[in-house]
């Protein structure tokens, strides 16, 4: 993996870390992530991030367990092995409406943390890339990527001091 | 989208209603009244104008004689057949345990967002706040007509001269052993203690909320706190006990352990509902600027959450009973969906395509929880929605074969509607639309989800 330079802004609140997010993207900088200690509403919003389509692929998995249920109980009570419960129909609908609705929930999370885990890069085998150890902590930590920015190096370190960043360090992966 | 952490509004709003409002509600209300005339002398002469409605003031014996719930009927003389009258005092009943409910759910979300310290919920408190100030109309009918002795026969079978007498030719042994809850004076005690505590809690939680206006400080954060955990507490309680009372000992002979649930679903659905409306019309007409649509987003998640609540108690109720073959507890889904002609099965089944298909469409995606007509739509929905399913609770035991949908229930329910839209409207005039010194308004003016 080639290396990368990414420059890390160190910023002590989460309001001047909001705050700053719009700055330095006005000045033309393209920030590559910001890391936070705790979710700070409006920050995806001033990120620029697209809103998630994770509901898309919750819908997806969770049609695909309504109709694994509706087929597994169908087949299994009204063709493979009907019994006869207190002389209900051989496929009472209601009986399965709790089978359908465990297994749509069931795969609905599932397909959700799996694409999650696929889409984020994040499994067993991933090495997590820490900026800095204090975001985990009080410090709210912005990281550009270098290559990715056609301003120099000490330029983005004005902008990010100027928009109120505490210390700006190098960091290179 | 704006970003509301600039140009939040000012705080100090005053709703005004005006006289002329005043008399248009009045008007509508004393419509109403004409119009339950109306229908009720056109139906004595036998013309039809509803749905579901039996012809002429006579009925079919016959037809009663198939459902369920006739073969219960006892043998004695003081019985006789269901007349408009029944119809009558069915719809008051229905409509005032349903605007009981939308009134007092009012007092519930204000003590569960107290309790819960909620902040988001501070900028709205005082339209939830305005709710309550009605409990006490639905509450006084509800006695009312209990205490009447020709009402009460026709609501409760269980309160029949010598149905709990060994002996007595009207006996029925299920009742009676049913007598040591269903009995006159704690029947009569626990109504009393619903609406005068429920109503009491909340004159309480109002006077420290106009007078926290006045003082600022936490004291009567803390005060009103303390109130809302009594009220959660008595609330946890009776709102089970009074669906028990109110609605299932019509059906005496029939229990449902979902019931008290199922009725309490319903009853803070339709009032999550109506306050989103009433959120809603206040901003149409200029006021409450500072709700923003992040709080009718929270709100909608809200009512989309408890309508689907709804949907799993009102289906579990009947899946249990199905499930665990208890067909002696079918009677009361056998009476909606074939006793009295089938008069009530579209009722029935109606309740499911308003409270839970139709909203859960409408309110599934983030961007109509955003949107007020489509808020709207579903709420309305919801509403409507609920207001069938308090019919069909209440109808097939009171009005029996006299149910209908006719110029009867729209009267009803246009006088229930006007006088509890001229009860909040006027308890929303006295005070400024939004708790000015509540700890909490800071937050709720930056809400941003």
């Amino acid at each position: 993996m080639a290396d990368n330079k990414y420059l890390v802004g160190v910023f002590d609140d989460e309001d001047e870390v909001l705050h700053a997010v719009g700055e330095v993207r006005h000045s033309g900088v393209k920030i590559h992530e910001v890391y936070t200690p705790f979710a700070i509403h409006g920050l995806d919003r001033a990120l620029g991030y697209d809103r998630p389509r994770m509901g898309i692929a919750a819908f997806l998995f969770g049609i695909t367990g309504t109709c694994c249920a509706l087929l597994l109980t169908f087949w299994t009570m009204g063709i493979d092995w009907p019994i006869n419960v207190g002389g209900k129909n051989f496929f009472p609908w209601p009986t399965n409406v709790p089978i359908i609705f465990e297994l749509t929930v069931l795969l609905a999370s599932f397909g959700m943390s799996f694409t999650f885990f696929v889409m984020e890069g994040m499994g067993p085998t991933a090495k997590p890339v820490i900026f800095d150890v204090r975001s985990t902590d009080d410090k709210f930590i912005m990281a550009i990527d270098l290559s990715k920015n056609k301003l120099s190096e000490l330029e983005i370190t004005d902008i990010l001091k100027e928009s109120g960043a505490s210390e700006v360090n190098v960091k290179e992966v | 989208m704006a970003h509301n952490t600039h140009g939040i509004p000012s705080t100090e709003e005053r709703f005004e209603f005006t006289s002329e409002s005043r008399s248009k509600l009045l008007i509508a209300a004393a419509l109403g009244v004409v119009l339950v005339a109306i229908g009720a002398f056109l139906l004595n002469k036998g013309w039809s104008i509803g749905v579901w409605e039996s012809h002429g003031a006579g009925h079919d014996a016959a037809a009663a004689g198939h459902d369920a719930h006739a073969a219960a009927a006892h043998g004695g003389g003081e019985h006789h057949g269901p007349t408009l009258i029944n119809r009558i005092i069915a719809n008051l009943w229905m409509n005032s345990v349903y605007f009981l409910g939308i009134s007092v759910v009012g007092m519930f979300f204000i003590s569960y967002n107290y309790v819960a310290k909620a902040g988001w919920s501070v900028s709205i408190k005082r339209v939830a706040e305005a709710f309550p100030s009605f409990i006490w109309v639905p509450g006084a009918i509800i006695i009312i007509l209990f205490l009447i002795p020709s009402t009460r026969h026709m609501i409760y079978h269980w309160t029949h001269e010598g149905i709990m007498d060994k002996g007595s030719e009207n006996y029925d042994k299920i009742i009676a052993t049913k007598s040591w809850y269903l009995n006159m004076p704690f029947f009569t005690i626990r109504l009393l203690a619903y609406v005068g505590v429920w109503y009491y809690l909340w004159t309480l939680v109002r006077k420290y909320s106009i007078a926290e206006e006045q003082e600022g400080g936490l004291e009567y954060y803390y005060k009103s706190r303390n109130v809302a955990k009594i009220f959660l507490l008595f609330f946890a309680v009776t709102s089970s006990t009074s669906a028990w009372d109110l609605s299932m000992s019509i059906d005496t002979h029939w229990f449902s352990t979902m019931f008290g649930w199922y009725h309490l679903a319903s009853w803070h659905v339709a009032g999550l509902a109506a306050l989103m409306y009433a959120i809603l019309i206040l901003k149409d007409k200029g006021y409450l600027k500072a709700v923003n649509d992040s709080h009718l987003h929270d709100l909608g998640k809200f009512i989309f959450g408890f309508s689907i609540f709804w949907t799993y108690v009102w289906f579990s109720q009947y899946l249990l009973i199905f499930y665990a073959n208890l067909p002696e507890e079918t009677i009361y889904f056998r009476e909606r969906f074939t006793g009295h002609d089938g008069r009530y099965w579209w009722p029935f089944h109606i309740n499911f395509v308003l409270n839970f298909f139709f909203p859960i469409l409408i309110l599934m995606a983030r961007d109509s929880k955003r949107r007020p007509t489509l808020l709207k739509l579903g709420c309305g929905s919801i509403l409507v929605g609920h207001w069938f399913d308090f019919y069909q609770m209440h109808m097939p035991g009171i009005a029996k074969d006299q149910g209908g949908i006719g110029i009867i229930e729209w009267g009803t329910t246009l006088t229930f509607a006007s006088l509890f839209i001229y009860f909040v409207a006027n308890t929303l005039s006295k005070a400024n639309l939004y708790p000015k010194k509540h700890p909490f308004l800071e937050e709720s003016l930056h809400h941003d989800i």
